[in-house]
This record gives structure tokens, C-alpha cells and sequence, in this order.
């Protein structure tokens, strides 16, 4: 993100700040997750706690940019280093998550016809 | 790439996601859907890896394969009894790892893009400072979660007077130092934050029953999404507050429906009372009434003899390993004509879901495993019900006894059929501490001994 644009752009746009952005992106996502969670049906509520554990996972994307954002001041700094590590648990979580998830949704099987 | 494009490819795994959620509606759909999911997080690590200015790509590789490994190892090798741990353990990585990514936000503004002129900006100090405690609090409850249903520690509650006070203590000083982080921006106030929700989460969980762990478990996932999105705010990625308020509100959907299928309230779980109750219960002298106890001749004879029979599993079975048995004995009785289905109480298991997948993995074909509202009016019209390794779900005093303390939980009505059969270890009160009337009953027949070599025995009778 850019630092705070200075007061005369902000008040020559009626742009949103971006918190109000993220705030909309994040309450219109929690209605969009009531609905589609609320269709799973309970036979696969386990898969989905697995499946949602691995996405939620996906908090790897922020653990890659304190790895291997740029502009270090010298060598490795502590900042990349919980990267480092915050990658490799969330790694565990997403192989983990989905691994774990197709392993369960293979065992539902249909009566066979006869 | 450039930031509208990897914007736009981050819009596209959210899309993923939400339809690997959506393909969970059946089973059918369901494969294709984690298949979507996968390839979600796929484009989201490619996005990101993509990124401008990236460096040191050899080490993230490896951070990625190191994890990886560690996670298909698990995950292939667990057994489906010990999912509900397994969940939990997964759970406490995603807390530990936001807080770890907030940490390094903290320590390294610049490179995370969330520096202003005056050091980081206040809106970015408040995002950290909440994804920081729910992660924190994550970690550590995940933790005790863990602890309690891996049988590291007891199950029962740890209670202590005073706890309440404790805890609402904590998490005003938890509010307060988050102030301070956010008017300071002092390092102090930010470990000072970690340290407090960490404790927090513990003395959180630790004061829950084993008997309530499936809601624990479903609020904790829903925790660690909500601490994805708190992240996801902080860096102003979309694709972390969409991941994260999905993950966050399906966890929320299964607490409560976990708590509604014990007739609870949320509260009620987390500030405990429950166990309290039933253990003075328990603990009452009983009188002693007549009980009719069979074998498995008996049993044989009668489920032979039936047309119709429903099998209502617990968790007992499952520990007792007695579900591939229990499948072979239904498809002898399949194979005689008998109508067979099972009968899942959402709560059966240990976790959301965990009974269905106990069967699936025994073979059990799945439009033969029916939930609680679909077969309760069955009940009436059913010759034999064989109870296994469940107790308090099948209790009639949910619906008779106002002083009982599951009164108003929703059971699954077996005394309505002809039989019952209640496979049990010995006449003792169920995981509750509460006596089950239905033991008493004209039509009920005690199959007393281990779920599984009682069901081999009828098995062999057949």
C-alpha cells in the first residue's frame, strides 16, 4: 500500500478509504460462507472442517512475503525467519488439510446396485 | 507481476475456495471440489512466489516441501478415530503461524508494505493487534483441545474458583494492551499481547469437558479463520479476509449446530456448569430396578426375525473398532431381506461429521447413514433398534424429565420401536453421568459386554 495520499487528492476523490474496502470484502465473504456452509451436508461436516483448516492456511501467502519480501536492511532478518517458520506450519496445514480431506471423501461410497 | 494482476489471480483461488466449500453439499460433488481447492492454493502460493521483488526462493521451497512432508505423513497415517485431535492440532499451526506472520509485520513493516510516514499506520496497528490475539488464543486453546482429546490430560473439566473473574480479567488486559500497542507501537506492548491471549486461550478451553469438545473443536476452527481474515487486514490482502471469513463463519455454523444437538447455548458451553451438574447426578445413590439382559442367541433370534432394523452407533463403537463387524453383520441381516439403515445424532461422535466418516471408512454405503431429524419418526414403524456404544443420545429423559440435565437436548426416539437392543459394557451411567430410563424398559434388551466381541457373537449366531 502507498502511504496516505496527502489531504487534497483524498478530498478530491470520494474513493473509500481502504479499511471500508476491506470491511466490505470481509462482510459480504461471512454471507457468502453462511449460505454455502449451511448446504453441506452433515454427512460431510468433518470433511469440511479438514478442507477449511487447509484453506484457511492460506495465511502461508502473508507468511511468503515476510520470507521473501526484499529490503532487508542486511543478511536474514528475524522478520524472515518467523516467515521461514510460519511457512513451513502452514505448509504442514495445507498438505495436511487436503491430504486428510480426499482421504475421508474416498471412503463415501453409494450402495452398489443390484 | 504487477499488483492487478496477482490481484486478480488472488480473486480467482477465493473463487476456488468457495466452490471447494460448495461441492461439500454431496458426496459426489465433493471430490471435485477439494480438487478446486487445491488448485486455489496453488495459484495463491504461485501468485505470491511470482511477487515482485522476491528473494530468497531456494529456502521458501524448502520451508514449503519441509512442511508439506511433515503434513502428508500425518495425515496419511492417522487413524480415523483420532481425527478430532488431529483437527485440533491442525488448528493450533494456523494460530501459531498468524501470529508468527504478524510478529514479522511488527518487526519488519517495510517489507510487508504497511508503513506510513509516522511508522505503521494506525488502522494496520489495530488489524495486527486483533489477528494477534485471535491467532494467539487459537494456538494455545488448539492446544489444550488437543491435550484433552489425545487423553494427555484429563477430560473432565478443570475447575477453580475464582475462574470467571480470572478470565474476563485477562481479556480486559488483553483489550488494554492491545490499546496501548496501537497508541505506542512499543515492542513491549506487543509481546506483552502475544504473552496475554496466549494464557487467555488457555484458561479458555481448560475449564471444558471432554463431553463438549466437538463444539470446542468447531469454535476453534472458527477462530483460526477469523485470525486468518484479522491478517488478512493487516497486509490488505483480499484473498486472506474472504479465506478467512468463510473458514470463520463455517466454523461458527458447526458450533452451532453442535450446541443445538445438545441444546446448549454457546455460553453455556464456554463458561462451563454442565459437568459440574451431572457429576452431583452421577454421583446420587441409585435404586435398583429390574433390567431384562439377553445374549446374543437371543438377539439373533429377534433380529432374524425382523423386517426392519436400525443400527444407532456411538462413539463407543468406535473405540471399541467394532464398525467393520458391525457392517458384516448388517449385510448378513441385508442379505436375509432385512431393511437396514443407521441412525447418526449430530453429537455421536467427537467432532462434526465423525461418526459418518467412521462408517464410510467400514464401508458402510452412505445413503444407507441417515441424520437425527430424517429418521425419528421412523422409529415407530421399526421392529429391532441395536444401540452400540451410544447412550445419552438415545435417552428418553431429554424429552420426559425436566430435571434431567440433558432435558430438551434432541435424541433419537429408539423405545419407540418394537426392540432395542442396547449393546453396553456394564449397567453404569453414559459419558454425561446421567441414568438412562430406557434400560428399565419392557421392550429394551441388554447385550451386556464389549461393543465389538458382543456384535462378533451375534454375528457368528446369525
Amino acid at each position: 500500500m502507498p502511504p496516505l495520499a496527502p489531504a487534497s487528492q483524498v478530498a478530491a476523490s470520494s474513493a473509500a478509504d481502504p479499511v471500508v474496502l476491506s470491511l466490505t470484502v470481509f462482510v459480504l465473504a461471512c454471507f457468502i460462507g453462511y449460505y454455502v456452509v449451511w448446504r453441506v451436508t452433515p454427512a460431510l461436516h468433518s470433511p469440511l472442517m479438514a478442507v477449511t483448516n487447509a484453506i484457511s492456511s492460506v495465511i502461508i501467502v502473508g507468511a511468503l512475503i515476510a520470507a521473501g519480501a526484499t529490503a532487508q536492511a542486511h543478511g536474514i532478518a528475524i522478520s524472515q525467519l518467523l516467515g521461514f517458520a510460519a511457512i513451513t506450519l502452514a505448509a504442514v496445514n495445507i498438505f495436511g488439510g487436503f491430504v486428510i480431506s480426499q482421504r475421508m471423501l474416498g471412503k463415501f461410497k453409494k450402495k452398489p446396485k443390484t | 507481476m504487477n499488483g492487478t494482476l496477482s490481484s486478480l489471480l488472488y480473486l480467482v483461488s477465493s473463487v476456488c475456495f468457495i466452490l471447494a466449500l460448495r461441492g461439500l453439499s454431496s458426496p459426489e460433488s465433493a471430490r471435485r471440489g477439494n480438487l478446486l481447492g487445491i488448485f486455489g492454493m496453488i495459484l495463491a502460493i504461485g501468485t505470491t512466489v511470482a511477487g515482485p521483488d522476491m528473494v530468497s526462493l531456494p529456502l521458501i521451497a524448502v520451508a514449503v516441501l519441509l512442511g508439506g512432508a511433515i503434513g502428508t505423513a500425518i495425515a496419511q497415517r492417522i487413524q480415523m478415530t483420532a481425527l478430532p485431535q488431529l483437527i485440533a492440532a491442525f488448528h493450533s499451526l494456523v494460530g501459531a503461524a498468524a501470529v508468527l506472520v504478524a510478529a514479522a509485520a511488527f518487526l519488519h513493516p517495510a517489507a510487508l508494505g504497511i508503513l506510513g510516514e509516522h511508522g505503521i499506520h494506525t488502522a494496520s496497528l489495530v488489524e495486527m493487534a486483533i489477528g494477534t490475539a485471535i491467532g494467539a488464543i487459537t494456538f494455545t486453546g488448539s492446544v489444550v483441545a488437543f491435550a484433552k482429546l489425545q487423553g494427555l490430560v484429563t477430560g473432565s473439566p478443570l475447575v477453580f474458583r475464582g475462574q470467571h473473574m480470572i478470565n474476563a480479567a485477562l481479556a480486559v488486559a488483553c483489550v488494554a494492551i492491545g490499546i496501548w500497542f496501537v497508541a505506542t507501537q512499543s515492542d513491549a506492548a506487543f509481546w506483552l499481547l502475544v504473552a496475554s491471549s496466549l494464557a487467555l486461550g488457555l484458561l479458555l478451553i481448560v475449564p471444558i469437558g471432554g463431553a463438549d469438545m466437538p463444539v470446542v473443536v468447531s469454535m476453534l476452527n472458527s477462530y483460526s479463520g477469523w485470525a486468518a481474515s484479522g491478517i488478512g487486514f493487516t497486509l490488505h490482502n483480499n484473498l486472506l479476509i474472504i479465506t478467512g471469513a468463510l473458514v470463520g463463519s463455517s466454523g461458527a455454523i458447526l458450533s452451532y449446530i453442535m450446541c443445538k444437538a445438545m441444546n446448549r447455548s454457546i455460553f453455556n458451553v464456554i463458561f462451563g456448569g454442565f459437568a459440574s451438574e451431572s457429576g452431583a447426578i452421577g454421583g446420587a445413590p441409585r435404586e435398583q430396578r429390574p433390567v431384562k439382559i439377553g445374549n446374543a442367541e437371543d438377539a439373533a433370534f429377534i433380529m432374524q426375525n425382523a423386517s426392519s432394523v436400525i443400527i444407532v452407533p456411538g462413539y463407543g463403537m468406535a473405540v471399541a473398532q467394532a464398525q467393520h463387524v458391525l457392517r458384516e453383520m448388517a449385510d448378513q441381516l441385508k442379505e436375509a431381506g432385512v431393511n437396514v439403515r443407521y441412525a447418526i445424532h449430530p453429537v455421536a461422535g467427537r467432532m462434526p461429521g465423525h461418526m459418518n466418516v467412521l462408517l464410510a471408512e467400514a464401508n458402510v454405503p452412505y445413503d444407507e447413514v441417515v441424520e437425527l431429524e430424517e429418521i425419528n419418526r421412523d422409529f415407530a414403524v421399526t421392529d429391532v433398534v441395536y444401540v452400540i456404544g451410544a447412550n445419552d443420545i438415545t435417552n428418553p429423559a431429554a424429552r420426559s424429565d425436566p430435571k434431567s440435565p440433558i432435558f430438551g437436548m434432541p435424541v433419537l426416539d429408539v423405545e419407540k420401536a418394537k426392540t432395542v437392543l442396547f449393546v453396553k459394557r456394564s449397567l453404569a451411567s453414559g459419558y454425561a453421568g446421567i441414568d438412562n430410563e430406557l434400560f428399565y424398559r419392557d421392550n429394551t434388551m441388554m447385550l451386556l459386554g464389549d461393543a465389538k466381541k458382543v456384535t462378533e457373537e451375534l454375528l457368528k449366531a446369525l
